[in-house]
This record gives C-alpha cells, structure tokens and sequence, in this order.
C-alpha cells in the first residue's frame, strides 16, 4: 500500500466531512448518557483541524508534522475529555511518522497501535467501561495480528469490523467512566457516543484507504 | 428553548468579551490565550497563585471568583467541557510570583486530564511548582468510602474562597494545598433539580424530568441523580438534603457551619429563601451555629431549574478565613 503525506490530508478532511454528518446522531447518543454535547464537540475540535487543514497543512509533506498539529489543534479547540485522549493519540501516532512523506502499511499498522495505546494510557479505562475503548481496544488487537504479507486495505477491513463489534458492546454495558458512570443501570441499553466516534475515525479511515486503492 | 445569543458556536468568547469589557478594573484577558481571565491588581511577589477553571455554563462559576481574596485567575472551556491546557498553562505562567500556583477544580475527567496536562508542562518547561485540589463535595455521586470519586458541584465556592483568603494571607503552596483539602473535607453539598437545561448548541433538554417531577441528587450538568419522584414541597426537600448531608457529614451540636444555597440558574430568590428557612431550622435544632451564610447563584447549570445545599463546617482557621473579604466581579464580601 502507498500511503502518502496528501493521503493523510485527505482522510483528515474525511473525519471532518464525516463528524458534521454525524453531528447531531452523536449528540442524541450522548443525550441518553451525558449531556447530549458529543457531536458538538467532535465538531468543534474537527472543524478547527479543517481551518488547519485549508491553511497551514495544506502543502505539508512531513506525515509526523501533519500529525502534530492535528494533535493540538483538537486539544487545543476541545479541551473536555476527548481533548486530552485524541491529542495523545495523534502525538504518539506522529513519533511513528515523523520525517516521513510517504509511509508503509507497516508504518500505518504502527502508527494506529501507537495511537490506541496513547489513548488508553491518558484515560486509563478498561474494556467493559463504556468508553470509546470499547472499540478501539478489538482494533488494537486485530491490528497486532495483522501480517505484513497480507493486503494491508483488506486487513484494516477486518480492523474497522473488530471496532465496530467493539462499539456495538457498547449498548449492553454499564457505564463505568465519566458522567455517565453515575447512571448506574440506566446507562444498559444505549450504545456510548465516544465508542461511536471513535469508530467513525476508524472506519473513514477504512473507506479512504480503499479509495485511494481504486484509482 | 429561546436565549438571548448570536451564533451558539460563539456563546463563550463572546461572553468573556462583554465579561472583561463589563469590568476592566478587576479583570483582563491575556493577549497569548482568550480563554485565560487573570486579576487586572498586581499580585505581590512571594503570593501564592490561585487558579481555578472548568467548563462555562456555571456562571458565575468560575469566572465570576477572580479578583481579590478569591481566584487570581481562571481558565474558561467550552459548555460544561474543561478547559484545555493552553489556556490554564498561560494564565499559570502569569499569576506565578515564584511560589506556585495552585489548581483548584472540580473532580471530573476531563479536568483531571486537561489540568494535569497543564501541570506538568508547567513545571517541566516554566520550572513552576503547581499543587493540586480536587473538589469532591456532592454526596450524592458516590458513597462515603469512595469521597475521591465524588464530583465537585457548588461547594467550590467555599474551596475558592478559603484557599483565595489563605494565599492573601501568605501561606505557602503546601499549607495552601493542605487548608485547600482541609475545606473540600469539610464540605458537603446535595442538589435538586426541577427542570432540565438546555446547550446553546444543541438546543435540545439535557435530560427529561415530567412536570411534576424532580430529581434528587443530580449533577450541575444534569447528570442523574439517586432518586426521582414525584415533586414534594421545599420543606421536604430540604430536609431531605440536609439529613443526607449530615448522615455523610455528622457535625456535632456546638459546632460551627457555613451554608450556601445555590440555585441552579432558573429558580427564583423567593424559593432559595423558603430553603434556607428550613435549612436554618434544621441546623439550629440541633444546635448547629450558622456562622456565615449564602443565598443566591453561586454556581449554576444555565437555566436549569432547583438548587444545591452546602454546607462546610468550620475550625478556626477555616472560620477566619471564611471571614477575609472578598472583592471579585460577580461575588462581593466586606
């Protein structure tokens, strides 16, 4: 797979198209459980990543650099509690491809290890929490069994379906972290909206991917 | 839901701007991040910064404690989300005057996060010792044992006002943290809520309550509660709040309190009042001394509608630096 610094600025611009869309759904998920701002947030701190993107990023050629600023610009937009988790998870991915224009499927399959781990590290919660470790955790683990022999495309398909087994858990699971750990019961019945997102970035990066192989 | 805004995505930027331009002589916004509001007085050298933040949709939490004998400054976040680290490293940076600075901030994830990010790169790239105190004052978030789980609603008003009053008055980053901690043991909050509130940009209730219902310990930004029921008169839910607070926090006759009652952004004077009465009632039966009151909006959830009740029982050192005076924006004590 040939994945190149304009690669990554294109599947950046696909989140951003991707949480406006799912705006208001993430938001009406997170109603049930928190304070009904998920989507909103997601959005904040994507379009604040779009200005970057139409911008300062526009004719950045250094993936790690690319990854960097992303990092802080969501942080930075968001704060809350998915500010810290995907800002780690962009810094730890960006070690992974720093100096780097153009990056392997080994370096794509390092780089989302090493954003997962970064995440789960920041935010300590566990598998069973309700949280948007719940999908990505079954991605960590299908991504660590992927072979470099395999066709990378087809191999984060079986990643992108791991997360979302992982993210439909979500709705038979008491919430344990967070706000709407205080639900107690209530919480059962309701898929989480961080698990949501954060499928959504896992899977457009599946459909980017894919397009970029077609043409 | 109808408010009184422009466009929802600027709900917060604009309102810090009229907030600074409301009152030039107690506050400014620092010119390296909008979102950090510091005290427009010179601070002395040697004091001990204190700096407290969270999300907006509170006010006057947070923004409304700065200034002299409270918060030297605060970092505002979006709608009840925290600030991130920029902002609070700034403002950090500015009202060190080489003792430290001292976080104080409700115990919610994301804050925990985004201060503790701060912190850290406050130290390893400005060398400035920062210490930290989580307020865990509602006792309706989870039991006693687990005090450290436990969110921090209106009862930072009376951490802020203790640790702004001790830093005047000279006290060292650790005896900071350490009165800071004392306070947040000794207080204890509950809350009520009537009616739900709304986000500017959502629009949509951030929870669903029936007319005649209320909920019984609920968060300030609608998380559920322990209970909801059919809506019973201010009396009943006073006393309500307080035995709970007084099964978590028994405090002997004798003894000293400072009570605050705080509404939760709709509910009118007249009501808070009716709930002091009974509050009032029940402490002097059981021969408690209300050493200093309040009533009003402390710390709010928009427009959502009921009220808190905290109470934090008072040593002498706490009783004397309750009483310092206070001169902030949106809070006044001679």
């Amino acid at each position: 797979m040939k994945f190149t610094a304009k690669d990554l600025l294109t599947y950046l611009k696909n989140v951003v198209e991707v949480m406006e869309e799912n705006k208001d759904y993430l938001c009406e998920l997170d109603r049930k459980l928190g304070d009904g701002d998920h989507g909103v947030t997601m959005s904040i701190g994507w379009q604040a990543i779009n200005e970057k993107l139409q911008d300062e990023l526009k004719d950045e050629e250094d993936c790690g650099r690319i990854c960097i600023t992303t990092g802080r610009t969501f942080l930075s937009a968001v704060g809350s509690s998915v500010g810290p988790l995907y800002a780690t998870g962009f810094l730890r991915g960006a070690k992974v491809v720093q100096n780097k224009t153009e990056v392997t499927g080994e370096d794509v399959k390092e780089f989302w290890i090493a954003f997962i781990e970064g995440i789960k590290e920041r935010g300590q919660a566990e598998v069973g929490d309700k949280t948007m470790v719940d999908t990505l955790q079954p991605a960590l683990e299908s991504l660590k069994e992927l072979q470099s022999t395999e066709d990378f495309v087809e191999g984060f398909a079986k990643v992108v379906a791991a997360a979302k087994t992982g993210m439909e858990s979500t709705k038979d699971l008491l919430s344990k972290r967070g706000r709407s750990s205080r639900l107690g019961e209530r919480s059962i019945g309701n898929q989480d909206p961080g698990a949501t997102s954060a499928y959504l970035i896992l899977e457009t990066f599946h459909q980017t991917i894919t397009a970029n192989q077609t043409v | 839901m109808k408010k009184l805004i422009n466009n929802p995505t600027n709900v917060v930027d604009e309102m810090i701007e009229g907030y600074i331009k409301a009152h030039p002589n107690h506050v400014k916004q620092l010119a390296e991040n909008k979102r950090s509001i510091v005290t427009a007085k010179e601070t002395k050298d040697g004091k001990v910064g204190v700096l407290i933040g969270g999300g907006s949709g509170h006010e006057p939490a947070f923004m409304g404690y700065v200034g002299e004998g409270m918060a030297d400054a605060v970092a505002v976040g979006n709608i009840f989300a925290s600030p991130p680290p920029d902002p609070i490293l700034e403002a950090t940076r500015v009202i060190d005057k080489g003792a430290g600075v001292l976080y104080i901030y409700g115990n919610y994830a994301g804050d925990v996060m985004n201060f503790g990010m701060a912190a850290e790169l406050a130290d390893l790239e400005h060398g400035i010792q920062v210490g930290t105190v989580l307020v865990t004052d509602d006792v309706a978030s989870a039991p006693k044992e687990e005090k450290e789980k436990r969110r921090g609603i209106a009862g930072e008003f009376f951490v802020t006002k203790v640790a702004g009053a001790a830093s005047e008055k000279g006290y060292s980053l650790e005896e900071l943290v350490s009165v800071a901690n004392k306070a947040n043991d000794y207080t204890r909050s509950m809350g009520v809520g009537l009616t739900p509130c709304s986000l500017p940009q959502t629009g949509q209730p951030s929870f669903e309550l029936g007319e005649n219902e209320m909920e019984i310990g609920l968060g300030h930004h609608g998380e559920p509660g322990v209970e909801k029921g059919e809506l019973k008169t201010a009396d009943e839910v006073a006393e309500r709040l307080v035995a709970d607070i007084l099964v978590d926090m028994p405090i002997a006759e004798g003894e000293d309190v400072a009570v605050l009652v705080n509404g939760l952004g709709s509910t009118t004077r007249m009501e808070l009042y009716i709930m002091f009465r009974k509050v009032e009632k029940m402490l002097s039966e059981k021969g408690i001394t209300i050493h200093r009151s309040y009533v009003g909006d402390y710390s709010t959830s928009l427009e959502m509608g009921g009220c808190s009740v905290s109470i934090m029982k008072l040593d002498d050192e706490l009783k004397e630096l309750v009483d310092q005076t206070a001169d902030c924006p949106m809070y006044v004590q001679k």
